[in-house]
C-alpha cells in the first residue's frame, strides 16, 4: 500500500478494554463535573430507588382495607385469625396475621394519600436531578470529544509528511471525520445513561437487601448467567464492529479514488471494474455492519429472558415467604419491583453495548492516528537573526525516500539575492530538494545552512516562516479569493491584496469572476482553471514577502503568455531575495545566477546559462533538445 | 424526501419486512401475555400462599419468555439485515449514478461532497432504519396492546391514561421540535468540520509551507467550538427525555394507585388487577417513548436523504442510450462542426463555433492561453461533454449517435492531471487493455521513456501504487499515464498538456519514440510549447473559445496574430522561423 512501508503495520489485537480506559481517564480529566454528575446521579437514584419501597407501604394500605372490609367490625385480628385456623385456612391465616389487621374498616384513604404525596415528591425530585445528570454528561462528552478532535488536528500538524504521502488520503479522512464522529454520538448517548444504570444498580442492591436478604441473593444468582451471556457475545461482536470501521475506511478511499478519477475511469473503460471493486467492498461492508449489529442485538432480548428468570424465582420464593408470613404483601411488591429495576438497567447497559462497541471500535482508529510518531521536535540551538540574508549551502547532503539512495553527498552553495535554477530529467530529485529545504522530509546525512546556521537546529516554523512557496500542486481552500491571496500574509491590506494579484497577473480574471475578490472557490475547481489557480498560489507567494522563494514548477500550467507576464513579475519579486526555481522550460531561467543540473539524485554541472552551454555537457544536450526533436522527426 | 426513498429501496425486502412484523407481533403478544401472568402468580399464588400454583405459573411464564426471546432474536437478526442490505443498495445506488454522470455533473457537485453523501448521509439513513426494524416496529404494537390489556383489567382506572398520555406526547413533542432546528443545525457545522479537515489533509504541504498551522487549528477549533455548542444544546434536551418519562412513569404509577385504591375499597378490583394495571401502564409509556427516539434520529437522517435524493434524481446531461447498436470506429477520424459549448447557465460559451479536422496518420495540435477552452475541446471528442450547438463526428458518425462506451474504446486520454490508481504499475498499465502482456507493458514504458525507473523499483511492474499516484513524482506520474494509454493502442491519440511536466530531453526522446507507434492513429495534442508542436501537421489556435487559426506552424506564424504572440514568448524570432 505505502511506498515507506507506513501502511503495512501488522494488525494489532483489538483491545476494547484498553480503549475504553482510554476514553474514561479522559472523561475523569474534568474532575469537578464528573463528581457533580455522579453526585447528581447518587441523589436522583437514591430518591426514585426509595419509591417503590415507600410505594409497597401503600400496597400494603391497600390490602390491609381489603382484608379488614372483609371481617366485621368489633372483632379483634386474633379472633379472625384463629376463625381462619379453625376453617383449615392456615396460610391465609399467618398472612393475615403478619398485617396490621382492623377488622371494619376500610382502606386508610388519608394515610395512603400521605404517603402518595411524598413519593410524588420523591420522584419529582429524583427526576431534577436525574436531569441535571444528564446535562452535565452532555457538556462533559462534548467538552472531551471537542478536545480529541482539536486534538487530532493538532496531530495533523505535526506528523511526519511521510506518513501523509504513504497512507490514503480518504482513509485518513475517514479516521478524522466518520470514526471521530461515530465515537461522539455513541458516547453522547450511552455515558449519561450508563452512570444512571449503575448507580441504579447499587442502590436497588441495597433496597433489596433491606428488604429480604434471602431473596436478594436468589435475584443475585442470575447475574453471573447474563454477565458470562453478554460477555461471549460482546467477544464475538467487537471484531465484527472493528471491521466494520475499517471496511467504510476502505470503502471511502476507493470512493474517493473512483470520483476523483472519473474521467480516466471513463474513457479507459474502467466502470465495470471499478464498479466491481466497489461492490467486493460494499458487499463486505454490508457483512460486517450485518454481523456487528445482529449479535450484538441478541444480547438485549437474552437479558430480558434473564431477567424473567430472576422474576419467577423471586415470585415463587417470595410468595412461599409470604404464606408463611415471613415478608408482607407489600415488601414482596416492592422486592419484585426493586428485582425489575435491578435487571432493568443491566438490560439497558446490554442495549448500549452496541452502540458502545462500535464507539470503541472508531475511538481506536482514532487514536490508532493520534498515537501515530510525530516528526521530532524542534531542536532549537540557534537563535535566527531577524533579518535573514538568504545564504544557503548544501553540504554533502544524503537523502531517500526508501531503502534506494536517491540524493548523495549533494553540495550547493545559493549567495544572498541570488537565483538558483534546478534543472533536469525528470525524477532526478528537483522537487526533493524543496521537501529538504522546507524539512518536509529530515537528511540522511550532511547538512543544509541557512545564514550559518543548521537549519536542523532552527525551528520547523520560524525557518518556513523564511520562505515563500509556490507549488506544482496549486491547492487553494474554500474561501473567497481575496482570503485564499492573503492566506501566507499577517492582515494584509485590500491594496496589497489587489497588487499582488496584479503582480500575478490575475487581477483581471478575478473582476471577471461573479463577485470579484468576494467569489468563494473550492477545493475542487469550480470555475477556476488550473493555470488561474496557479496564478493565485503565485499571488499568495507574493504577498507572503519571504527572504528566500521556491517556484516548484510554479508556470507548469500557466501558457506562456502568461508567464512572460508572471515572469517579469517574479523578476522585479526575486530582487534581494534568494530564490530557487525548479523549470522545464530552460527559456525562463536562462538569466539565473547559478543552475545547478541535476541527474539521478546528484549534480552534474553547475554554473550560468553561458558556463553550462559552453561546457557541452549535460544542460548543452538539454537545451538543444527542442532542436534535436525536428531532427528526430524529420 | 425520505420517505419516498425509503419506499423506493425498501420495496424489494417487503417479505422479509413483513416477517419482522409477524415476529415482532409474536414477540409483543408474549410480553403483554407477562404482566397478566405476573396478576395471576401474585393473587392467586402469593396472596393465597400458594407455591404450586406459583411454580406452574412460573414455568408457564418462562415458556413465554422463551418464545418471546426467539421471537425477538429472529427479528432482530432479519431487521438488521434489511437494514444493512438496503444501506449497501443506497451506497451502490448513489455509486453507479455517479459513475453515470459526464464530467459536468461531478464538478458541479465536486467530489468531496459526492464521497461524502456515497458513505456517511447513507450510513444515517441506514441508522434509522436499523432502529426502525429492530426497535420500533414493535412500538405501536406494543401501546395499543398495552392500552387494550389495561382495559381489560379494568375500563374507570384506564382514565389514567387520558391524563397521561396527552400530556407526554405534548411534552415530548415540543421537546423535538425544539431539536429539529438544532438537528439540521449540526449537520450542516459537522460537514464545515469535516470539510476543513479534508482541506487540511490534501492541502498539508501549503500549510506547513506557510506557517499556517497555528491559524488552521484556530479556523478549526472554531468550527469545533461552534459544533460543541450546538451539540451541548441538542444534549441538554435529550437528557430531558429519560428523567422526563421517568417522572411520568412514576405519576402515572402514584396516580393509578390512588385512583385503584378506592377500587378496591369499593371491591370493583383485585390487588392483584391493580398491579397488572400499572405493568400495562408503563408498557404503553415506553412505547410512546421508543416511537419519540424515532423521531428524534428522523431530522437527521432527512437531512441526509435530501442529500443523496439530490443525487439519485440528477440526471445526467450525457445518457447512457441502451438501445444505440455497437459501432467499431475503424479510422479515428475526427471532424468538428460548427462545435460550440456551454455550461448551463453560463453567459459565455467555453467553446464556440469551432470547425476542425484531425485525421489519422497525421498529428493535430491545439494550442491558445489558460482558460481558452483546450480541454474541453478534448472533452466534447471524448464525450465527456456534449456540444450544445453543431455536432462532433467520428469516422463520420456523429458521437451523440454512438454509444459513449464505443467511442471512449477508440480514445487513448492522457489527462492534464496525471491519476494513477491504487494497485500496482502494472494493473495501472493495464488499465485500458487488461489482456496487454508484460512486454506489451514494456515496450510502452520504454516508448513513455518510463522504463528506466520502474526498472530501479525493487518490484518493478509490481510496484505498488498508492491513491492518486503519490508516491511517484510528478514527472514519473506522467510518463506511466503516457505508456498506460500507450498500452491501450487507440485509435485516437489525446495528449491534455502531457508533456508540461516533462523536461525537453524526455519530452523529445518520448515524441520520437512514439511516432512509428502512433503512425496510422489520429494524434490530437494540447499543449502549451511551442517545441512540443511546431511540427503538428495542423496546429489549431484557440482563443477566448474560437478557433482564430489553422494551419502549419510557418502558415500560422505569417496569417495567425495570437499564434505569433505565442510563439515570441517562447522562443527567439530566429528560433520561431
Amino acid at each position: 500500500m505505502s511506498m515507506h512501508g507506513v501502511g503495512a503495520k501488522p494488525e494489532r489485537s483489538r483491545n476494547f478494554k484498553q480503549t475504553f480506559g482510554r476514553i474514561m481517564r479522559r472523561m475523569l480529566a474534568d474532575r469537578i463535573r464528573v463528581f457533580a454528575l455522579v453526585t447528581f446521579g447518587a441523589i436522583g437514584v437514591a430518591l426514585a430507588v426509595a419509591g417503590p419501597k415507600i410505594l409497597g407501604h401503600a400496597t400494603d394500605l391497600i390490602f390491609e382495607g381489603f382484608f379488614s372490609s372483609r371481617f366485621p367490625e368489633g372483632t379483634t385480628k386474633e379472633q379472625v385469625v384463629a376463625g381462619l385456623r379453625a376453617d383449615g385456612q392456615d396460610e391465609l391465616a399467618s398472612l393475615l396475621d403478619a398485617m396490621n389487621l382492623q377488622p371494619g374498616t376500610g382502606i386508610d384513604m388519608t394515610a395512603l394519600a400521605w404517603i402518595l404525596g411524598l413519593v410524588t415528591l420523591l420522584y419529582v425530585v429524583s427526576s431534577l436531578f436525574t436531569w441535571f445528570q444528564g446535562v452535565l454528561a452532555t457538556v462533559v462528552v462534548q467538552g472531551m470529544v471537542a478536545d480529541l478532535r482539536n486534538e487530532v488536528e493538532d496531530q495533523l500538524n505535526h506528523v511526519p509528511l511521510s506518513y501523509l504521502d504513504g497512507q490514503e488520503r480518504g482513509e485518513i479522512m475517514s479516521r478524522t471525520t466518520n470514526d471521530l464522529d461515530n465515537l461522539a454520538q455513541s458516547l453522547q448517548q450511552t455515558l449519561s445513561q450508563m452512570i444512571g444504570s449503575v448507580l441504579t444498580v447499587v442502590g436497588t442492591l441495597i433496597m433489596m437487601l433491606w428488604i429480604s436478604p434471602t431473596l436478594t441473593l436468589i435475584a443475585v444468582a442470575t447475574i453471573p448467567i447474563a454477565i458470562v451471556l453478554t460477555g461471549a457475545i460482546m467477544k464475538r461482536s467487537q471484531p465484527q464492529f472493528v471491521a466494520q470501521w475499517a471496511e467504510t475506511g476502505k470503502l471511502n478511499a476507493h470512493i474517493e479514488e473512483a470520483f476523483t478519477g472519473h474521467d480516466v475511469i471513463r474513457v479507459f473503460g474502467r466502470q465495470e471494474e471499478t464498479q466491481e471493486i466497489f461492490d467486493e467492498t460494499n458487499e463486505a461492508l454490508f457483512g460486517a455492519a450485518f454481523k456487528a449489529q445482529f449479535i450484538s442485538g441478541v444480547i438485549q432480548p437474552l437479558m430480558m429472558f434473564v431477567s424473567n428468570l430472576n422474576y419467577v424465582l423471586v415470585a415463587v420464593v417470595g410468595g412461599y415467604k409470604v404464606a408463611t408470613g415471613s415478608l408482607s404483601i407489600g415488601s414482596i411488591q416492592a422486592f419484585i419491583q426493586y428485582s425489575r429495576q435491578f435487571t432493568q438497567p443491566l438490560t439497558q447497559v446490554a442495549a448500549m453495548i452496541n452502540l458502545l462497541q462500535s464507539g470503541m471500535a472508531s475511538a481506536e482508529r482514532v487514536f490508532e492516528f493520534l498515537d501515530e510518531e510525530r516528526e521530532k521536535p524542534d531542536n532549537i540551538t540557534a537563535t535566527q537573526l531577524p533579518d535573514v540574508d538568504g545564504r544557503v549551502v548544501f553540504d554533502k547532503v544524503d537523502f531517500s525516500y526508501t531503502d534506494e539512495p536517491l540524493i548523495e553527498n549533494l553540495s550547493l552553495i545559493a549567495e544572498p539575492g541570488q537565483t538558483i535554477a534546478i534543472v533536469g530529467p525528470t525524477g532526478a530529485g528537483k522537487t526533493t530538494l524543496t521537501n529538504l529545504l522546507l524539512r518536509f522530509y529530515e537528511l540522511d546525512g550532511g547538512s543544509i545552512t541557512l545564514d550559518g546556521l543548521n537549519t536542523a537546529d532552527i525551528g520547523r516554523k520560524e525557518l518556513r516562516d523564511d520562505f515563500g512557496v509556490v507549488l506544482q500542486d496549486a491547492w487553494l481552500f474554500e474561501g473567497t479569493i481575496r482570503d485564499n491571496i492573503a492566506y501566507g500574509a499577517q492582515n494584509p491590506s485590500e491594496e496589497e491584496i489587489v497588487a499582488a494579484a496584479k503582480a500575478a497577473s490575475v487581477d483581471h480574471f478575478v473582476r471577471t469572476m461573479p463577485d470579484g475578490y468576494d467569489t468563494v472557490i473550492g477545493d475542487d475547481g469550480g470555475g477556476v482553471s488550473a493555470g488561474q489557480r496557479q496564478l493565485l498560489t503565485i499571488a499568495r507567494a507574493f504577498l507572503s514577502n519571504p527572504a528566500i522563494l521556491i517556484l516548484d514548477e510554479a508556470t507548469s500550467s500557466v501558457d506562456t503568455r502568461t508567464e512572460a507576464l508572471v515572469q517579469q513579475a517574479m523578476n522585479d519579486l526575486r530582487k534581494g531575495r534568494t530564490s530557487f526555481v525548479v523549470a522545464h522550460r530552460l527559456s525562463t531561467i536562462q538569466n539565473a545566477d547559478l543552475i545547478v543540473v541535476m541527474d539521478h539524485g546528484q549534480i552534474v554541472e553547475q554554473g550560468t546559462h553561458e558556463e553550462l552551454l559552453a561546457a557541452n555537457g549535460f544542460y548543452q544536450r538539454l537545451y538543444s533538445a527542442q532542436f534535436v526533436t525536428a531532427d528526430l522527426e524529420a | 424526501m425520505l420517505i419516498p426513498l425509503l419506499r423506493k429501496y425498501l420495496r424489494p425486502y417487503g417479505w422479509p419486512i413483513l416477517w419482522v412484523c409477524v415476529f415482532q407481533f409474536v414477540q409483543t403478544i408474549a410480553s403483554l401475555y407477562l404482566p397478566g401472568l405476573n396478576a395471576k402468580i401474585i393473587d392467586e399464588g402469593v396472596a393465597k400462599g400458594d407455591t404450586t400454583y406459583i411454580w406452574q405459573v412460573g414455568f408457564l411464564m418462562l415458556g413465554v419468555t422463551v418464545l418471546q426471546v426467539v421471537c425477538n432474536v429472529i427479528a432482530v437478526y432479519i431487521g438488521a439485515r434489511v437494514a444493512m442490505a438496503v444501506g449497501r443498495d443506497l451506497r451502490a445506488g448513489v455509486f453507479a449514478k455517479v459513475e453515470s454522470f459526464g464530467s459536468q455533473e461531478v464538478s458541479a457537485f465536486g467530489a468531496p461532497t459526492l464521497i461524502t453523501r456515497n458513505t456517511n448521509d447513507i450510513q444515517q439513513i441506514q441508522l434509522l432504519l436499523f432502529v426502525g426494524l429492530t426497535m420500533l416496529v414493535a412500538a405501536p404494537m406494543t401501546g395499543f396492546g398495552g392500552l387494550i390489556m389495561a382495559l381489560r383489567e379494568d375500563v374507570p382506572l384506564s382514565g389514567v391514561f387520558l391524563v397521561v398520555l396527552p400530556a407526554l406526547v405534548i411534552t415530548l413533542g415540543l421537546i423535538i421540535q425544539r431539536m429539529r432546528p438544532l438537528f439540521r443545525l449540526m449537520q450542516t457545522r459537522i460537514d464545515s468540520l469535516n470539510h476543513i479537515m479534508r482541506e487540511q489533509i490534501f492541502g498539508v504541504r501549503v500549510v506547513r509551507a506557510f506557517v499556517r498551522e497555528e491559524s488552521e487549528a484556530a479556523r478549526f477549533a472554531e468550527a469545533n467550538e461552534l459544533y460543541r455548542g450546538v451539540a451541548v444544546n441538542v444534549g441538554k434536551l435529550m437528557s430531558l427525555f429519560f428523567p422526563l418519562l421517568m417522572g411520568f412513569m412514576n405519576l402515572s404509577v402514584v396516580l393509578a394507585l390512588w385512583w385503584g385504591a378506592s377500587r378496591v375499597g369499593s371491591g370493583n378490583l383485585e390487588v392483584g388487577q391493580l398491579i397488572a394495571f400499572q405493568q400495562y401502564l408503563i408498557q404503553t409509556l415506553m412505547a410512546v417513548m421508543m416511537a419519540t427516539f424515532m423521531f428524534m434520529i428522523w431530522p437527521r437522517s432527512e437531512v441526509s436523504a435530501e442529500r443523496v435524493t439530490e443525487v439519485l434524481d440528477t440526471v445526467p446531461a450525457i445518457e447512457m442510450q441502451p438501445d444505440v447498436p455497437a459501432v467499431e470506429l475503424q479510422q479515428g477520424s475526427v471532424e468538428l462542426r460548427h462545435a460550440s459549448f456551454a455550461y448551463p447557465g453560463a453567459e459565455q460559451a467555453v467553446i464556440q463555433d469551432v470547425s476542425m479536422l484531425a485525421s489519422p496518420g497525421e498529428t493535430t495540435a491545439i494550442v491558445g492561453s489558460t482558460g481558452s477552452g483546450k480541454s474541453t475541446l478534448l472533452g466534447l471528442v471524448a464525450r465527456l461533454f456534449d456540444v450544445t450547438e453543431g455536432e462532433v463526428r467520428v469516422d463520420d458518425h456523429d458521437v451523440q449517435s454512438l454509444r459513449p462506451v464505443d467511442v471512449w474504446s477508440a480514445i487513448g486520454l492522457v489527462p492534464q492531471k496525471a491519476l494513477l490508481f491504487t494497485g500496482t504499475v502494472a494493473s495501472n498499465l493495464r488499465y485500458g487493455n487488461s489482456n496487454a502482456s508484460d512486454d506489451d507493458l514494456w515496450e510502452a514504458l520504454r516508448i513513455a521513456q518510463a522504463a528506466d525507473f520502474v526498472e530501479a523499483l525493487p518490484e518493478g511492474l509490481n510496484a505498488s501504487v498508492s491513491q492518486g499516484g503519490s508516491n511517484f513524482s510528478g514527472g514519473q506520474r506522467q510518463r506511466l499515464a503516457i505508456a498506460r494509454a500507450l498500452v491501450k493502442k487507440p485509435k485516437i491519440y489525446m495528449f491534455d498538456d502531457s508533456f508540461s511536466a516533462l523536461d525537453y530531453a524526455t519530452d523529445a526522446a518520448l515524441r520520437a519514440a512514439m511516432t512509428p507507434v502512433t503512425r496510422h492513429a489520429t494524434v490530437i495534442i494540447v499543449a502549451q510549447r511551442i517545441s512540443t508542436i511546431r511540427h503538428a501537421d495542423r496546429i489549431v489556435v484557440l482563443d477566448e473559445g474560437r478557433a482564430v487559426g489553422i494551419g502549419t506552424h510557418r502558415e500560422l506564424m505569417d496569417t495567425c496574430e495570437v499564434y505569433r504572440e505565442i510563439v515570441l514568448s517562447q522562443l527567439s524570432p530566429e528560433e520561431a522561423s
